[in-house]
């Protein structure tokens, strides 16, 4: 930047002599620039008028106006400051409420856990009791029954030599023309115990 | 640069007049001076009128208000550092004073101010003295250390402190003539495209045409000169501010 300043310098310089000649045929007052006619009493005064003026505006500025803007800044800038303060501790907040929630969440989770596995465990004990009786219930009256069938069995095998005792007999009487019953009762008993049926 | 009789005057803006009459005359109230008054009235307006509400989302004229009091701030704050900010409101006058000058003299039938060298000088002068008086209040005698850079070879004594010396001098000089002769040029340039306009148009129904160039060289050169006034203005500024910093801190 200082170098398009020093440019713009020497381009300012440059063009001096050429306003001093430009001047030089029509100005009336001799010495071409007014501004280096220090004899001008306007040129002098210019000076103090510029101390008084300047003084006054330093006075203002330095007494009135820059204050006010600083108190303005500051105020911005400490109200700033407050409100990120708050957003900051309610980010805080939110935060803890947030790990306070997912510590809830997971303790509930794990009580839930809990109380599904044990329910389920009640349930298969139940279960496995239910099951027990009624196998034991099951298992009774199966022996019942096998004994009601092997009851029914040996009375069907008791008839059963009944009527063949009494064929044989009533056969043995029609051919032979009276029979031993001690005799014919033995002879079935050997025969039906050969054939498994005893 | 005569044409058809007649010459450009393009110094003839720089000529100093008593204005409001009586009151003029009697105190050398020259337009130069009014000029000044009315920079000051603008800027007092501006700083006032726009922290008037002093609200805490600002408005445009509040927020230039207080873009050029952060602007300025940071520019002294920057340079000179923390100590820098008892001088804060000195740069801040310093600013606003020229670059109003400045862009007020861009308004037609306007007068610049900081074009006279006698005005700039004294700024100048001003800031020198300033730079001065707290290098020597800070630093005592110590202060005139500042001509003869540490770990410099003691041989080159008699070569160095002069230049210093003069370059230290020259400040005022260069701070001054910097923003003079910016003024002068930027203004020189403007009336005499300005004329050229008035003598090619003057030329008939061809010079109707003629005249555009010298017009449209004009708006830019209008343009260019706002950038020139602010940067003349911030150059004003930060010079003051280094040289803040060189008497705060010996370099």
């Amino acid at each position: 930047m200082s170098k398009s300043l020093r440019l713009a310098a020497l381009t300012a310089l440059a063009m001096l002599p050429a306003a001093g000649s430009f001047a030089a045929e029509h100005e009336e007052h001799a010495g071409g620039m007014p501004q280096l006619n220090f004899g001008d009493p306007l040129l002098v005064a210019q000076v103090f008028w510029l101390l008084a003026i300047f003084a006054l505006l330093y006075v203002l500025m330095a007494g009135v106006a820059l204050p006010r803007v600083a108190s303005v800044l500051a105020a911005r800038r400490s109200r700033i400051d407050g409100d990120l303060e708050a957003a900051r501790a309610a980010k805080d907040r939110a935060d803890a409420a947030m790990a306070d929630h997912r510590s809830a969440t997971a303790r509930a989770r794990a009580e839930a856990q809990g109380q599904v596995a044990s329910a389920v465990a009640r349930a298969q004990e139940e279960l496995a009791v239910k099951t027990e009786a009624m196998n034991a219930k099951l298992a009774q009256q199966i022996e019942a029954a096998e004994a009601q069938i092997a009851t029914a069995r040996a009375a069907a095998m008791g008839a059963l030599r009944q009527v063949s005792a009494d064929t044989a007999a009533a056969v043995v009487a029609r051919i032979a023309g009276g029979a031993d019953r001690g005799l014919v009762d033995a002879a079935v008993d050997r025969e039906l115990s050969a054939r498994g049926h005893a | 640069m005569a044409a058809e009789g007649k010459a450009i005057d393009a110094l003839h803006q720089f000529q100093l007049a008593p204005v409001l009459g009586g009151f003029g005359e009697q105190f050398l109230f020259s337009q130069s001076t009014l000029f000044m008054a009315a920079a000051v009235v603008c800027i007092t307006a501006l700083m006032l009128v726009g922290m008037a509400r002093g609200a805490v989302v600002p408005g445009r004229l509040q927020s230039l208000a207080e873009t050029s009091y952060e602007f300025v701030h940071e520019l002294v704050v920057g340079q000179v550092g923390e100590e820098g900010k008892k001088f804060f409101p000195f740069v801040f006058c310093l600013f606003m004073f020229v670059l109003f000058g400045n862009l007020l003299g861009l308004i037609p039938y306007a007068f610049t101010f900081t074009s006279h060298i006698a005005v700039t000088f004294a700024l100048a002068a001003l800031v020198f003295v300033l730079v001065t008086i707290v290098g020597l209040v800070i630093h005592g005698t110590h202060f005139f250390s500042y001509f003869f850079p540490e770990g410099a070879p003691k041989l080159l004594a008699p070569l160095i402190i002069p230049i210093e010396i003069i370059s230290y001098l020259s400040r005022p000089v260069s701070l001054s003539v910097r923003l003079f002769a910016n003024m002068v040029a930027g203004h020189v340039m403007l009336i005499v495209f300005a004329t050229f306009v008035v003598m090619i148009g003057s030329a008939g129904f061809i010079g109707y045409f003629g005249a555009v160039l010298p017009l449209a060289i004009n708006v830019v050169l209008v343009g260019f000169e706002l950038l020139v006034a602010f940067l003349q203005a911030y150059v004003f500024a930060i010079l003051t501010s280094i040289y803040l910093h060189d008497a705060v801190h010996l370099h």
